[in-house]
């Protein structure tokens, strides 16, 4: 069974452990500027949600490629940059409907959430168990992948 | 049953691997008109600034992928089809079945009617062979006019500077990526590329060209002469249509295409650059010819082709720049719509532009200079038409929030 992130928002507090732990899992220091998961503040409702890719199946980060640089790893699912083959041409920023995958000036390419290689350093770090890695078909995750469904530029079942 | 796709760029070879996907038992033939690999001309820059080397253009990496996926590669221009016998005519007099046919055989450069145009040094920026001529020209200390500032103009800019050239950039329009981005926007790009070194004249065209002892002379409307070794000419693209005509296959500016990419003659497809198809949100036909568009497009017509009715609500303008490191991007009606709402703020100081359009409480458009963080959600917000209520009023105050838009609508319900 494949895993997937499971968010439950209402158990956030935002206290922002994910967006450190990302940060220093991929670039070695606490920055949550340079974290691949956000955790979106809502002051009026006093809600905070975490919110990082979906690795979702239209993939369109993946198939607007213009260069072979984003592959689905077949461990995890995950859609995964080589950085070594990106160009950072920013296709995949704007096919992407979910802002998730972003450019980033100081390596000159894009980035986006790998699940860690199957040990997400953001669940790991999550105190309150809002952010948990577990079985696909039982999580929350869901409810983006309906939006991507929404895009009503997508009407066609998968080829893959 | 035989699909044959002719062209292979990026919406030739979506198509034949959706098709692969959705058609184990099928043929599935792609024909490519460059003696190349499948590759794309949106890495031609990082070819030309050195960052890759060809096979980093290529579409895709793994050896014998296609021959993996059973996809026959097949060079060969197309120049007749006849729809009746299903067959295409190929320019060494060869005929191709097919079953199923895909055009997806993407745009040629115009050729701008200037006296001179056809002078060695003065050249398209477009396939690999053109990308090879320009590496070979454009040495340190060249002199380049580039005529035209419109996406194709802009995104080689940076490549022809770090050749080392001295580069003048010409642009008839009254601003830079008039059809991309709106004035304020324009500016910040006009005033980065000036503080490169480049000089960009606009409201300008050249109207002839000679040749001199030493190279090139352009003359401007307004009289003056430019001086160069070479003239790149990114006057603007059309779809590669002429060889259709008498085909019985309806065209306009490009192909006509339905919503299944269909064209009036029966199994036969189009997608890609050379569609010409309804645009998302406005019921205008339009040429998109956008990447992310091109290969939806493709997936859409492959999955029509294998007998999987699938259809695209309609094509989505949307487009990425980096000019000189400053990154914009604009997203469908850009320009605004009658009667809709606006918001702007335009920052030259700090390099940072952001636009939203709206229709009603709809983001119909969008437009941004500086900003890399979560550009995705604006195509999101537009295309899946997402009501933002509250969140409207928000937006036309501090229109920075757009994420916190999105995800407020979508996720946190």
């Amino acid at each position: 069974m494949m895993k997937s992130l499971h968010i439950e928002a209402a158990k956030c507090t935002g206290c922002l452990q994910c967006e450190m732990a990302c940060s220093f899992e991929n670039y070695g220091v606490f920055n949550p500027a340079k974290s691949r998961i956000k955790v979106f503040d809502f002051h009026e409702t006093g809600l905070k949600v975490p919110y990082t890719c979906t690795q979702c199946a239209e993939a369109w980060c993946l198939k607007a490629c213009p260069v072979d640089a984003i592959t689905k790893d077949k461990s995890t699912g995950a859609m995964m940059v080589n950085e070594a083959t990106c160009v950072g041409c920013k296709v995949c920023t704007i096919a992407c409907p979910f802002g998730t995958i972003n450019y980033v000036a100081d390596t000159g390419k894009v980035q986006k959430c790998d699940l860690c290689e199957g040990s997400p350093a953001c669940a790991d770090a999550c105190p309150t168990g809002a952010i948990t890695y577990i079985d696909a078909d039982s999580t929350g995750i869901d409810r983006m992948r309906t939006w991507a469904a929404k895009l009503e530029n997508q009407t066609a079942g998968h080829a893959d | 049953m035989r699909h044959l796709i002719i062209g292979n760029g990026p919406a030739g070879v979506v198509a034949a691997e959706t098709l692969r996907a959705a058609c184990p038992l099928d043929d599935i033939r792609l024909l490519g008109a460059e003696p190349e690999p499948p590759y794309s001309r949106m890495a031609i820059p990082y070819l030309l600034e050195g960052q890759i080397g060809e096979s980093g253009t290529y579409l895709r990496k793994a050896p014998g992928h296609f021959e993996a996926q059973r996809i026959a590669l097949q060079h060969g221009r197309a120049t007749a089809i006849d729809t009746a016998a299903r067959s295409v005519t190929l320019d060494d007099g060869s005929h191709l079945p097919y079953d199923r046919l895909l055009i997806a055989c993407g745009s040629i450069p115009a050729s701008p009617p200037i006296p001179g145009i056809h002078l060695p040094g003065v050249m398209t920026c477009w396939t690999m062979e053109d990308a090879r001529r320009i590496a070979a020209a454009v040495k340190p200390g060249a002199r380049v006019i580039q005529m035209g500032a419109g996406f194709i103009g802009c995104i080689i800019m940076e490549a022809i500077v770090a050749r080392g050239a001295s580069l003048t950039v010409v642009e008839m329009g009254e601003r830079m990526v008039p059809r991309m981005m709106p004035p304020g926007a324009s500016a910040m790009l006009r005033a980065r590329t000036e503080a490169r070194g480049v000089r960009v004249l606009t409201s300008t065209r050249i109207t002839g060209i000679a040749a001199t002892a030493t190279g090139l002379r352009a003359t401007t409307g307004s009289g003056e002469t430019l001086d160069a070794e070479v003239i790149i000419s990114a006057t603007g693209v059309r779809p590669d249509i002429a060889w259709l005509a008498g085909s019985g296959i309806e065209t306009a500016i490009g192909i006509l295409v339905d919503h299944r990419l269909a064209t009036n003659i029966d199994g036969v497809y189009a997608a890609g650059d050379c569609v010409e198809s309804e645009e998302f949100g406005t019921g205008h036909r339009i040429v998109n010819a956008v990447q992310p568009d091109a290969v939806d497009q493709a997936r859409i017509a492959a999955m029509n082709m294998a007998g999987r009715p699938a259809h695209l609500s309609g094509a989505l303008q949307m487009n990425v720049l980096d000019t000189f490191g400053l990154v914009s991007v604009s997203f469908g009606q850009w320009q605004g719509v009658a009667g809709g709402a606006r918001v702007e703020v335009d920052d030259p100081g700090a390099q940072r532009y952001l636009r939203l359009e709206f229709d009603g409480d709809l983001l119909v458009g969008a437009s941004s200079v500086g900003h890399t963080e979560g550009v995705g959600v604006m195509r999101a917000l537009i295309q899946s038409r997402i009501h933002l209520g509250p969140w409207k009023d928000r937006l036309l105050t501090d229109p920075t929030q757009l994420a916190a838009a999105y995800v407020a609508r979508t996720q946190a319900a």
